[in-house]
């Protein structure tokens, strides 16, 4: 389908409101198998222009297949999956012009300068060096990388790699930008650089898809975030109406020694909404934190450190799933 | 919605990002739009990808220019003046009447093609899929796996190109190409390099391991190939057991052609035509495979 066609297709469902989006990516039932592993168990999504969009889950959870799909480099089993209304087996080159691609694994090419890693990739799209030449410049100065133009790839940290492949993945201007685990490896700082670089493109406008297992990272970064595991879809929504449906306000941890922890469950009956309790500490859901740990020390339990904090998306998937996001 | 609404919608959703950071006062910097970024890739796709790996070459340039001119001296000296003593001792009628430097000239200019092959053909291919995953860079952008394999093979076969003119222009200095039309064993030589390599391109597409295969072909294909393709001495002097080792080499037919164009080595005519057929078809068949395998790889 032409995009002209979808538009239209949109337009005829939704005629009656000009504040609906139009989608850049549709996917429905989309599925993908590995002989009899299914790594995507025909899942549905749709993402409207200018989103930051996320698929949270842990290592395995199908995000990474999901990603590739999208990206044209990976054939789907069966459904059906549109990118600006081309279906990207069919339109390969054309969906992968759309798009700005980050992969999990960094494959900068390690003999190239830093700057001749960005022009080589803009030649990929046709572009002209009298565009690409200043473009790289730009670039590099968006990725902090302008001192490094001419080192070699390989004398620079992880941050920098991850900086500069972003950089790559912006030469042909894309409107969509497909980011997989993004700061997976990286030390605090240049993960807070990164996520700075990320909430720039997303203030122009463009589409943010991005694959996680850290709860922090798509709750600063996704507008809206699907939690993946197993290949399925458990929750949809935003980072807060996740937290609100699927958690409490606040979570009481409790560490009693990891002896304890696993018998102490009965005793703590009763207190905030859930208890949960993992092998080296219990969680307790409640409105109020606080009014909870003075329940607990009421009943004369001394936990060896308590800590009141707000649920986080964390807490959303453990309520999913029974696990912890990383393992 | 009306379609010029549409139309609008449309043209805001391609519009292209603007680095933060750039200046309202400076030239607004616009790619084309993804339309032509994607026709442009379907046409040229495979030499935008061989600019890169030239790009890459050019990294080891010098190291390309040694190898071209430094390997034919040597080896040129070695056998075509030092070993050429005692062969032309024993009569040079063994040699179709030419000297032994003229008649090891041509199978010198195809053996190092098909080495460069050896080499080209198979560690970066390794470097692409695995390695370094240098492939998957390009496969994300509007390139196909195909054009990936292609890009690569225009890039090594302007390397053949170069190293054998360098050879070829070392061998006439030497006075060892009398022939005028000399100069054709640089394209034969170029096209008995694809006719190894593509194959073994294709084969090493298919490694997800390396457990020292290269080093095996290397040493027991490319080095009896170097040695029993009439190389050093007319095959035919070999017994029937070694000499088909010549007949499905690449080494052998490339040279009996070079040997035909350098000083007009005589063979019967159907011979001739069969050494070209055999490397186009060889290289045919290399770069289809090349062609499914990438694909079916990349595609997974």
């Amino acid at each position: 389908m032409r995009v002209s066609e979808l538009a239209s297709k949109e337009s005829r469902v939704t005629n009656h409101s000009d504040a609906t989006p139009q989608y850049v990516i549709t996917a429905e039932n989309l599925t993908k198998r590995y002989g009899d592993v299914t790594a995507v168990d025909s899942i549905s999504f749709r993402v409207p222009a200018g989103e930051a969009f996320g698929l949270l889950g842990p290592n395995g959870a199908g995000k990474s297949t999901t990603m590739k799909m999208i990206g044209g480099v990976s054939q789907r089993t069966s459904g059906s999956l549109h990118i600006m209304g081309l279906d990207p087996e069919q339109h390969g080159p054309e969906v992968r012009a759309h798009l700005g691609v980050v992969p999990q694994q960094d494959n900068l090419d390690e003999e190239l300068k830093v700057r001749d890693n960005l022009l080589v990739y803009g030649r990929y799209f046709g572009l002209p060096m009298s565009y690409l030449k200043p473009k790289a410049d730009e670039l590099l100065e968006f990725a902090q990388l302008t001192d490094k133009a001419k080192s070699k790839v390989d004398a620079l940290s992880g941050g920098m790699k991850r900086r500069l492949t972003i950089a790559r993945s912006l030469i042909n201007e894309p409107r969509i930008l497909l980011l997989d685990e993004p700061t997976t490896g990286l030390d605090p700082q240049a993960r807070h650089i990164l996520w700075d670089r990320l909430f720039r493109l997303k203030e122009q406008g463009v589409t943010l898809i991005l694959t996680t297992h850290y709860m922090d990272e798509a709750e600063q970064l996704c507008d809206r975030l699907i939690v993946v595991d197993k290949g399925k879809i458990m929750a949809e929504g935003s980072p807060a109406s996740l937290i609100r449906e699927y958690s409490t306000r606040e979570v009481l941890e409790l560490r009693f020694g990891s002896e304890r922890n696993a018998s102490i469950g009965a005793e703590l009956e009763g207190i905030g909404e859930r208890l949960e309790t993992l092998p080296d500490r219990v969680l307790i859901y409640a409105h109020d934190g606080e009014a909870a740990l003075e329940q607990v020390t009421a009943r004369g339990l001394r936990p060896v450190t308590s800590l009141v904090r707000r649920s986080s998306l964390e807490d959303v998937f453990l309520r999913l799933t029974g696990r912890s996001l990383v393992d | 919605m009306t379609r010029k609404a549409e139309l609008t919608k449309k043209a805001e959703l391609t519009k292209p990002i603007q680095a933060a950071g750039t200046t309202t006062a400076a030239p607004a910097l616009r790619a084309h739009s993804p339309e032509v970024s994607a026709a442009r890739a379907r046409r040229w796709g495979a030499f935008f990808y061989a600019e890169q790996v030239l790009r890459v070459m050019k990294g080891y340039g010098w190291t390309i220019v040694m190898y071209g001119v430094g390997q034919p001296v040597a080896y040129l000296f070695a056998m075509g003046v030092g070993l050429a003593t005692l062969v032309e001792a024993n009569g040079a009628g063994e040699f179709g009447g030419v000297s032994y430097l003229t008649f090891i000239a041509p199978a010198l200019l195809i053996s190092s093609a098909v080495m460069t092959a050896a080499n080209e053909f198979t560690f970066p291919v390794m470097d692409g899929f695995k390695w370094r995953r240098v492939y998957y860079g390009p496969h994300a952008s509007p390139l196909t796996p195909e054009q990936i394999a292609g890009g690569q093979i225009i890039a090594v076969t302007v390397r053949f190109l170069l190293q054998s003119a360098i050879y070829f222009a070392v061998v006439a200095l030497f006075g060892a190409s009398p022939g005028a039309w000399g100069w054709v064993s640089i394209l034969i030589a170029t096209l008995a390099g694809l006719s190894f390599g593509l194959p073994l391109m294709a084969y090493a597409a298919t490694i997800k391991e390396d457990r020292g295969q290269f080093a095996m072909v290397m040493r027991f294909i490319v080095m009896p190939l170097f040695l029993f393709s009439g190389t050093f001495f007319p095959l035919d002097t070999l017994p029937l057991s070694v000499r088909w080792i010549g007949w499905i080499s690449p080494i052998w037919h490339g040279t009996e052609l070079g040997r035909v164009v350098a000083y007009g080595y005589e063979e019967e005519p159907w011979l001739t035509i069969v050494h070209v057929f055999f490397l186009l078809g060889l290289a045919a068949a290399g770069w289809v495979l090349t062609k499914r395998q990438f694909a079916k790889r990349m595609a997974s």
